[in-house]
């Protein structure tokens, strides 16, 4: 994305405005950071019933063909040849160097039918470096434009669907997803995946059909306290899940074994770029570690991370999240992963004490989905 | 967005009512707290120190991103509203009422509107 493209609108920027969506530029588009509501109860929407998000920058990238999944395994470090039809995987996507391009999600409708879901801000870098890599049978189209996307997400979400779409309709298992579902007479594909940390539900659509879509979910909502949600809660929840943020946990420098995605890559595995760099840098020597601060102070990205006197990584995320309190990410060396440490972060010019927690730093009670 | 009138405001929507001509409490506006969103972090100067018409002497930190709090008086810090550290949103729920520090010895001012200026300054 160029600074000087102008920005985009979703297909449900008319709803946003109308609601009192707070808006802001991201990623090259202008998408609500909050509502009326605030961040605060925004969050504990979703954490505590359900809420709804508009995730129309999302890029999806269509690959079709006999060598669809060839090419994905080249391009990707997790392995998908044992992903099923109607199946959802995450993968970083690495270039030769070992760092991360993006982090995406696969879906797979059958052996010759995949959809790959790439962040906003890296769309044009990865469709540049996937179709540079191309070979053999395959036909490779971003279709970012033709999509819009809302997350239905929290421990409601179900009993909201529930209510729009026969039970055999809406996907039981986590990380699957079934495609042509009928919600509020929209055609959706209808995820079961989200970046909450919550059960929910992510509905991909034609964009003309989002602000329809986008009405039969908030009527069907409101007994259930449905609140519409911004970019702003949907950073603290995945901060507390602690699910990485590409730009933040990772980006082009950092290998996935340092931020802590090592189950997502298949090493063991030949064939995919970026596997003899990882092989050849061996042990990381740096980590993704979970910070509570125990001092005054809200830790942000890049502020500098201490041991005693010795600076050992920076901040990659932090803020004071609702269900939590103030926590930080950081990528520090290696040495210092031990929870119970103590470290400093600089805040401003202070150093403020922390504490090494483990990850993640809030988890769901899945029995009481 | 509320707007008193026994008080005057600066342009970066700091409210200042004076008790005396050389004695004031200063704190942020309806207006600020709601550009800001739910505050979740306050730093306050100390009793006694000075501050600077135009120069920042608190900071806010909402979840998203700290803000600098501009002190529209020159003077001594005469009282610091200790609530505010251990509860910020005191300020989201009414921030006329949360105020933030008491100055005294004042000699120097930024300039201030009253609530009509500010009404317009703000667009409502």
């Amino acid at each position: 994305m160029s600074e000087t493209e102008p920005l985009r609108q979703t297909p449900l920027y008319a709803k946003h405005v109308a609601h009192g969506g707070k808006i802001v530029p991201f990623a090259g588009y202008l998408l609500p950071v909050q509502y009326q509501a605030g961040v605060m109860k925004e969050h504990n929407a979703v954490r505590e019933g359900v809420g709804l998000f508009d995730v129309s920058h999302m890029g999806e990238v269509l690959f079709t063909g006999a060598d669809a999944l060839a090419n994905l395994q080249h391009l990707l470090c997790n392995d998908f040849s044992t992903l099923q039809d109607g199946r959802v995987r995450y993968s970083p996507m690495l270039n030769e160097q070992g760092g991360v391009i993006d982090d995406v999600l696969v879906y797979r409708y059958n052996a010759l039918r995949y959809l790959m879901v790439v962040n906003a801000a890296n769309r044009a870098k990865d469709v540049a470096h996937i179709l540079a890599q191309q070979f053999g049978d395959v036909t490779i189209e971003d279709i970012s434009d033709r999509i819009g996307q809302l997350a239905l997400q929290g421990p409601k979400a179900q009993a909201v669907l529930e209510t729009l779409v026969p039970a055999a309709q809406i996907p039981q298992k986590y990380y699957s997803f079934i495609d042509g579902v009928t919600v509020g007479g929209v055609t959706c594909l209808l995820s079961r995946t989200g970046y909450t940390g919550e059960d929910g539900f992510e509905l991909y659509f034609a964009p003309q059909d989002g602000e329809a879509l986008f009405d039969a979910l908030l009527t069907a909502g409101e007994p259930f306290g449905l609140m519409l949600c911004g970019l702003g809660c949907r950073d603290t929840l995945r901060l507390e899940a602690a699910m990485p943020l590409y730009g933040h946990e990772m980006d082009d420098t950092v290998s996935p074994l340092e931020t802590g995605l090592g189950m997502f890559v298949k090493l063991e595995r030949e064939g995919f770029i970026g596997r003899e760099a990882l092989l050849g840098a061996g042990v990381p020597t740096r980590a993704r570690i979970g910070l509570r601060i125990t001092g005054r102070g809200i830790a942000r990205e890049h502020f500098p991370v201490y041991a005693g006197d010795v600076l050992i990584g920076h901040i990659t995320s932090g803020t004071h999240c609702p269900t939590v309190g103030p926590i930080a990410m950081a990528l520090v060396s290696a040495a210092h992963t031990t929870p119970g440490e103590s470290l400093l972060i600089e805040i401003r010019g202070a150093k403020v004490p922390a504490e090494i927690v483990p990850l993640p730093f809030y988890r769901r009670n899945k029995d009481a989905k | 967005m509320e707007i008193k009138t026994d008080r005057v405001y600066s342009a970066s929507h700091e409210w200042v009512l004076f008790e005396t001509e050389t004695t004031a409490t200063i704190g942020v506006t309806d207006f600020a707290q709601s550009e800001l969103g739910d505050l979740v972090f306050v730093n306050l100067p100390q009793v006694g120190d000075a501050v600077t018409a135009g120069q920042p002497f608190a900071d806010v930190e909402s979840v998203k991103a700290v803000s600098d709090v501009y002190c529209p008086v020159s003077g001594t810090v005469s009282a610091i509203n200790e609530a505010l550290l251990s509860t910020p949103q005191m300020i989201n729920e009414n921030a006329y009422d949360a105020w933030f520090i008491k100055v005294e010895n004042i000699t120097d001012k930024s300039p201030l509107m009253d609530a009509d200026a500010y009404r317009t300054l703000t667009g409502e």
